[in-house]
């Protein structure tokens, strides 16, 4: 969080946290994992959308709880609430539900559209984002379905991979190749010629599938952002994706590293405290200006993305080339500080380590956007 | 006080083609400035009513905020700079507007300003520089005048300015914080020989100063008697911020010494020029370093708020240093990387620079406070873990064992 956040943004910052350690503490994430395939509670996520979190990036005017008009002026609420989400390690769909929600309030308002967009705020309906992973590197990948016109109808067809929540979905948001262009459909997520391929996940409650589109067949009036504006707002859902992912894993490292910051000082050897060796200090300091920075990249891509600025694919793949690498490197650290307790199930800090590995590798890891700056600067 | 940047821009727009050179290559860097010319080109400022824009205006500043400094620094990129200036206007006039007597900041911060006085630090010596509080010049007082003996080093440019604020300990039977006194001292007089060293890339941008029965009037030390360590704990804050690109008073982002790395931008030259610019790990080296550039801007600006608003301490400039060190570590390691051959041979006649700055690489890791400094001070003193033991803290400094003062080599 920056540190003019305002009041209000504090105050969703801990109401956030407060809300996350009592109903889904992280010493439950192990149980909640094994019992759900989900990875989540629908009665919880009911709950949690209560707070607003869905709807962030929809405006009050279509009944969201986001700030009026169509920017992004909430993405750095949203941003907060991820940053929690990273600290508790938390379940539920908080990434898809916000990039479908976003791009439903960009469509063209009609009945279906304000219902579908009720149905995401409050909880009720689990949307997935379906964009593809495990083809071309991110964040340039055209959108691995394929919509071929089939009279009134489109039929699509292609594999999309590592689609969060996609096995646990009612709806889906496809983006879709539609002859040299892109669009974006929304269709319920039981589809004849979609078969729906649970995978496993490193992240205990984050879990995703493998989509496989053999020649389903939707109705044109699926398409709710059109082949006009839909290769933008592929830009734009990707952004708002890697921020949000960037500020997750900053709160992961974050809470990984405060708890390391509190074991060494505890724990002694040669009769001091860990932390009194300066080796180990050098590397709570080198650590600690990871994450600031790494909070700063965020930052500047939160403010980038929101005005929409022309800057705002170089921010992004900056922020998610160093996130994604020193998130990593501080959870690893951390548990090499540990010792040995750092590398058993039983510690916590896995749980963070899967999450933040997880959004290193998801949605362009740090090597491709490194590639993506490079091209944005023309080298 | 001008509120609003935007007239202020329009009148630098007008001003700056008028009555400043144009930069005709890279900037100019290190021993490569020429000393008169940074003097005129700071003269030039200030008749213009542009120099010193965040100093007071009762010592001859524009009495405006940072954000008028980062105005100029946009609309001044690619004019020639004073960037020789840097050190005396973001890390020496700061300390003497903090500290100095009324006298003090009349007589010479106008000077500055003008590009009449040249500063520099006297910090360093033979026996010491991370420890700067174990500092053994000693200064006896003698009435109306105070008698320096000792030797200082490693002072950047001390051969062609005018004047420096000189550590001395005043007091040997206090602890070693208690009893160090600043001194401003002319350079040029008697009792003070400076003598310039060659750096390794055969450069010589540092001195090392011998100073033998040097008299100083007792009313030439910057705070009071005693009161040495406030005034350089103020002087590093000011040298932190410099040195981690954040620095309110100065033009752009030109540090203290010669660089010792190619920038992001350099970088992607030095590919062109070695002809490794499609080279993927090349186009990667590049692009992170425009990235740690990106995230550096914004860094500076969220420790910035932080320290504004009191939610950070000041030490917490720190991290804006060990930031601006391992960028540059890492630009002069990719820098190496992208070249080739031309880092270690050239063509006679011509600079051969990326070899000479990998030579010089660590002097970015120890100016202005080693890397492994930063880091202590970021570990005890923003995270607040546990301090290393020293045997010389609270107790007299006579008692306490030190390196011996160093002999005229
Ligand atoms: C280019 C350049 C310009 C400079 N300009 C100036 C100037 O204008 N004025 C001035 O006064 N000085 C200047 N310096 C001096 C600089 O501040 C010192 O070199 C620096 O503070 C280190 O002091 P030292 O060289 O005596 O090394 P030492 O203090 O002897 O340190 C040697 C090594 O030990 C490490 N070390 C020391 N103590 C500790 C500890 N407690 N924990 C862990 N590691 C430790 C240091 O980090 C360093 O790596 C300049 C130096 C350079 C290279």
């Amino acid at each position: 969080m920056r540190f003019d956040a305002s009041d209000e943004q504090r105050q969703l910052g801990v109401t956030t946290r407060r809300f996350l350690e009592s109903t889904v503490p992280v010493s439950g994430l192990r149980l909640l994992g094994e019992k759900n395939p989900a990875g989540f509670d629908r009665d919880w996520w009911r709950r949690a959308a209560d707070l607003g979190w869905a709807s962030l990036l929809v405006p009050e005017t279509l009944g969201g709880s986001g700030a009026p008009g169509a920017g992004l002026a909430s993405l750095a609420d949203l941003a907060i609430v991820a940053e929690e989400y990273g600290r508790g390690v938390a379940p539920g769909p908080l990434l898809p539900a916000s990039v479908a929600a976003w791009t439903l309030a960009q469509a063209e308002q009609s009945e279906n559209v304000g219902a579908a967009l009720d149905a995401i705020g409050a909880g009720e309906a689990v949307w997935a984002w379906v964009r593809g992973e495990g083809g071309d590197p991110w964040p340039q990948s055209p959108p691995s379905v394929r919509a071929v016109p089939a009279g009134n109808a489109l039929s699509l067809t292609g594999t999309a991979g590592a689609v969060e929540s996609g096995a646990d979905a009612d709806r889906l948001l496809v983006a879709v190749c539609l002859g040299d262009d892109v669009a974006h459909l929304a269709v319920p997520a039981e589809l004849a010629g979609l078969e729906r391929r649970r995978v496993s996940s490193l992240d205990l409650v984050r879990r995703h599938a493998d989509l496989h589109f053999d020649g389903a067949v939707v109705p044109r009036t699926a398409v709710v952002i059109g082949v006009d504006r839909g290769r933008a707002l592929l830009e734009r859902q990707g952004h708002i994706a890697n921020v949000v992912q960037c500020a997750e894993m900053v709160g992961a490292a974050s809470r990984s590293f405060a708890m390391t910051l509190a074991y060494a000082t505890e724990r002694y050897s040669f009769g001091r405290p860990l932390a009194s060796y300066q080796e180990l200090k050098h590397r709570f300091a080198d650590m600690k200006l990871w994450l600031e920075a790494s909070e700063a990249a965020v930052e500047a891509a939160v403010a980038a993305v929101a005005a929409d600025a022309p800057e705002a694919a170089a921010r992004v793949s900056t922020a998610k080339l160093y996130v994604g690498r020193a998130a990593a490197d501080v959870v690893q650290d951390c548990i090499q500080i540990h010792g040995g307790i750092g590398v058993t199930w039983e510690h916590d800090l896995h749980l963070y380590l899967r999450r933040v590995t997880t959004g290193r590798q998801l949605m362009g890891t740090p090597a491709e956007h490194t590639e993506h700056l490079a091209s944005l600067l023309g080298l | 006080m001008e509120q609003h940047t935007e007239p202020f821009r329009r009148r630098l727009r007008q001003w700056l083609p008028d009555h400043m050179p144009r930069e005709d290559g890279p900037p100019r860097t290190g021993s490569a400035r020429d000393p008169a010319r940074h003097r005129e080109l700071q003269r030039r400022l200030f008749d213009g009513g542009f120099a010193g824009l965040t100093y007071p205006a009762a010592y001859g500043g524009q009495g405006l905020t940072a954000e008028f400094q980062e105005v100029f620094n946009q609309e001044a990129a690619g004019y020639e700079l004073p960037t020789l200036c840097n050190v005396t206007l973001g890390i020496l006039g700061p300390t003497i507007v903090d500290f100095g007597t009324e006298e003090q900041k009349l007589r010479h911060i106008p000077a500055i300003l003008r590009g009449d006085e040249m500063w520099v630090q006297l910090l360093s010596e033979p026996a010491g520089g991370s420890d700067l509080a174990g500092c053994i010049t000693r200064a006896v007082r003698d009435g109306d005048v105070w008698v320096l003996n000792g030797s200082k080093i490693w002072s950047t440019n001390a051969h062609i300015s005018d004047f420096a604020l000189c550590l001395a300990r005043s007091n040997w039977s206090l602890p070693k914080h208690r009893g160090l006194t600043m001194f401003i001292v002319a350079l040029h007089q008697p009792g003070l020989d400076i003598e310039p060293i060659t750096q390794a890339n055969g450069d010589a941008e540092f001195c090392q100063e011998f100073i033998t029965d040097l008299a100083i009037g007792a009313a030439d030390t910057l705070g009071a008697e005693n009161a040495g360590w406030e005034v350089v704990s103020r002087l590093l804050y000011h040298e932190r911020n410099l040195a981690g690109a954040a620095s309110p008073y100065t033009y752009g982002l030109v540090a203290e010494g010669t660089p010792v790395a190619p920038t992001a931008p350099e970088l992607a030259e030095v590919a062109r020029a070695a002809g490794t610019a499609h080279n993927n790990r090349v186009r990667a080296l590049v692009a992170e370093a425009h990235a740690l550039d990106a995230i550096q801007e914004q860094l500076v600006e969220r420790i910035g708020t932080g320290i504004a608003l009191g939610t950070l301490q000041a030490t917490s400039g720190s991290l804006l240093r060990l930031f601006e060190i391992t960028k540059v570590l890492f630009c002069s390691n990719a820098s190496v990387d992208i070249a080739r051959s031309e880092v270690v041979v050239w063509p006679e006649g011509t600079a051969g620079s990326l070899g000479g700055q990998f030579l010089m690489r660590q002097s970015a890791a120890l100016a202005g406070g080693s890397i492994e400094m930063q880091r202590n001070i970021i570990a005890e003193r923003v995270l607040g873990l546990p301090r290393e033991h020293a045997p010389d803290v609270g107790v007299p400094f006579d008692s306490v064992p030190h390196n011996a003062p160093s002999t005229r080599r």
